[in-house]
């Protein structure tokens, strides 16, 4: 059964406020925390940042929080530049990476919550264990039948085209965690992410599992509970299109039957 | 040796934090809609039984039927079927993989919604017309 509304122990409460002293362009960060240490619900802190000394993303006012304002707020980054998808969490009300999201862009306050509806680790760190379970279950590598080639399985342009908009995926799950579907049947349901992947798969002119694999999604939630909600695509800070690629996969399920 | 106790994780804001966007919007009154339906074929079911009881069971039904509450009841009825008719053919579409670029998306689904609701008040004006109201 759904449950729409939060657990009691995951309901956030108002926290603390940190106040930038005599900053001039100031901007609010409204921050969820939480820490398995002390027992508490998760709270909302606020910090005063100023812009005139800050870097232009979101991931550089973090950075600047835990330097110089709070050391124990926590958070996953590493590239700082979109590649690696670290530090994709809710910002302004969707999933994205705080890396590439301008402050700029975002109007009033900077509300930022780890990825939603996943189990929190501590802060903005969610666990994704399940997430990489699935992607794990769409055995995301070349499989091939038969006689290995003397040099490299060799695919033509015009198939390599075919991969475009499927390998670019950095596991960010962004998607994944802005799907309501997901969230609903997140166990059961593999999620836009791992679907993306099986289709690079199935894509692949190289790959010879394709029965294989479709025979591993063939079953009432792992494929088809994706309703064309459409929040995956719109999330995907790469410009990846999960829904697309779902949708292709059902066709290919209509195909063989 | 100390003991290391784990708090119970808790569960990330969902839709308390995220921002509705159009497709998110019409795939939930999709569903809503596709309930009201088997409620409102429930009324059209005992619209059936009071003809079949005789006059007076059909006039009382219709009494009730012609009330402003009632006829707020049957003109909800009516958005929720074409309502879901076009959204309906917005999954068609992504079915047949097109219209996935998200401004072609957005597009059919607001398009899906006005349509939608522009279609039942047509009906209702020119089922008012045809009875002389308007």
């Amino acid at each position: 059964m759904v449950q729409l509304s939060l657990p009691k122990n995951s309901v956030p409460t108002e926290g603390k406020t940190f106040k930038a002293e005599g900053a001039k362009r100031v901007k609010r960060f409204r921050i969820y925390r939480w820490s398995p240490d002390d027992n508490q619900n998760p709270r909302i802190d606020t910090y005063e940042v100023d812009l005139d000394k800050c870097g232009p993303m979101v991931l550089d006012a973090l950075i600047k929080i835990k330097n110089e304002i709070d050391q124990t707020l926590t958070f996953r980054r590493s590239c700082r530049e979109g590649i690696c998808g670290s530090c994709a969490m809710n910002i302004d009300g969707a999933n994205t990476l705080a890396c590439t999201k301008g402050i700029d862009e975002i109007g009033g306050d900077v509300k930022i919550y780890p990825l939603p509806h996943m189990p929190v680790v501590k802060d903005l760190v969610p666990d994704l264990t399940n997430f990489y379970a699935q992607h794990a279950y769409v055995q995301p590598w070349l499989q091939t039948k038969g006689e290995e080639p003397k040099k490299e399985w060799s695919q033509s342009p015009a198939d390599r085209e075919k991969l475009d908009g499927l390998y670019e995926c950095i596991l960010c799950a962004c998607c994944s965690t802005s799907c309501p579907s997901y969230w609903w049947n997140g166990d059961r349901y593999l999620g836009p992410a791992a679907l993306l992947q099986a289709y690079r798969w199935l894509a692949d002119s190289r790959d010879q599992q394709t029965n294989e694999r479709l025979d591993l999604l063939e079953d009432p939630f792992k494929l088809y509970r994706c309703h064309t909600i459409m929040n995956c695509a719109k999330a995907c800070p790469k410009g990846l299109n999960p829904a697309k690629a779902i949708a292709e996969i059902k066709q290919m399920m209509v195909d063989r039957a | 040796m100390a003991e290391t106790r784990q708090a119970a994780r808790p569960l990330s804001p969902h839709l308390q934090i995220y921002r509705f966007t159009i497709t998110m919007a019409m795939s939930i009154i999709h569903r809503i809609t596709g309930v009201g339906l088997y409620a409102g074929t429930l009324l059209l079911a005992a619209w059936l039984v009071s003809v079949a009881m005789g006059p007076d069971a059909y006039a009382s039904f219709q009494s009730i039927a012609g009330s402003w509450l009632g006829q707020l009841i049957l003109f909800g009825f009516t958005w929720a079927l074409l309502h879901h008719l076009f959204s309906g053919i917005r999954y068609l579409m992504w079915d047949n993989i097109r219209a996935f670029e998200l401004r072609q998306a957005d597009f059919i689904s607001w398009g899906a919604a006005v349509l939608g609701f522009v279609a039942a008040i047509i009906v209702w004006v020119v089922a008012f017309k045809l009875r002389g109201v308007l």
